[in-house]
């Protein structure tokens, strides 16, 4: 159990068992147990990260890698899952402690760090599924690329074009290669005159986060 | 012919640079991917394309 549910000391939070019992009856035993032996890392906690991790918690995946460099601000609370009396924390300590107040038992790695190229080998272990969440579109880019060639074994869930007001039902998973997903209407760019919108944002996280349990729960096709 | 993005194109024996810049892409900010295999960066110059390839030019665009 994370330190943070330790701190609360609350008799009412359910055991670890009952938590799984709840989340078999919902999912079925059989792709419950396949999450709870899944761990994802989750690239950047922004509007689509933060809700990705959220999603998965939820579903009860095992493990969660999150990974980001930068603290809470006040210009995320329009759409990045943080509170108020969050900002300036890091965003790994902050969606730390959220998601285990949603999931007391879902084991977090948080590494505060700027991922690059080269530092890219020595973050990524066990988890078979990597998820794209980041902003930039060189890093996006970066990430796909040096992810797919060390890491073939891996599978990769990106994503490009969630901005602006246009529709969500632009928004789609497309999977590229047997081991590439990429979530997004692939063409609305964040410029000055069109925003992200939380619930544009949301729709493509939904979509990335259930491209990844369709992933663990072998249904790779689309 | 081979086909990008599932568009027959007439580019065989070109370089994964030379298509990119034809098309307008930016090199940072796409993944390629030739016959279901991601092309790696460093191989832009020399990987050359062949007739019947079937590629796949992922555009990355900002915002998340």
């Amino acid at each position: 159990m994370s330190e943070y549910v330790k701190e609360i000391k609350n008799p009412a939070i359910p055991s670890r068992e009952e938590f799984y019992q709840a989340l078999a009856e919902r999912h079925g035993a059989k792709l419950q147990e396949k999450f709870l032996q899944s761990s994802v890392a989750i690239c950047g906690l922004g509007g689509l990260g933060s809700l990705i991790a959220i999603l998965l918690a939820r579903a009860g995946i095992g493990k969660l890698s999150l990974l980001d460099f930068d603290r809470v601000d006040l210009s995320n609370l329009n759409r990045q899952q943080y509170f108020v009396d969050q900002i300036g924390m890091y965003k790994t300590d902050a969606l730390s402690r959220n998601i285990h107040r949603i999931a007391p038992y879902c084991e977090i790695s948080a590494n505060t760090v700027k991922i690059t190229e080269e530092n890219i080998p020595k973050l990524f272990g066990q988890e078979s599924v990597i998820c794209e969440a980041f902003d930039n579109p060189e890093t996006k880019a970066m990430l796909a690329d040096t992810i797919l060639t060390q890491f073939p074994e891996k599978y990769l869930v990106c994503a490009s074009g969630m901005a602006g007001i246009s529709s969500a039902n632009l928004i789609r998973t497309k999977k590229i290669t047997s081991h590439f997903y990429l979530c997004g209407d692939q063409v609305s760019e964040l410029t000055d005159g069109e925003g992200l919108f939380a619930s544009r944002v949301a729709v493509c996280a939904a979509h990335q986060a259930h491209t990844i349990l369709r992933i663990l729960a072998g249904l790779q096709d689309n | 012919m081979l086909k990008i993005n599932g568009k027959q194109c007439d580019y065989a024996g070109m370089t994964i640079s030379e298509i990119l810049e034809l098309e307008h892409y930016e090199k940072f900010r796409v993944a390629v991917e030739r016959n279901q295999e991601i092309i790696p960066k460093a191989q832009y110059d020399s990987v050359h394309v062949q007739d019947q390839d079937q590629l796949e030019i992922v555009s990355f665009v900002g915002g998340g």
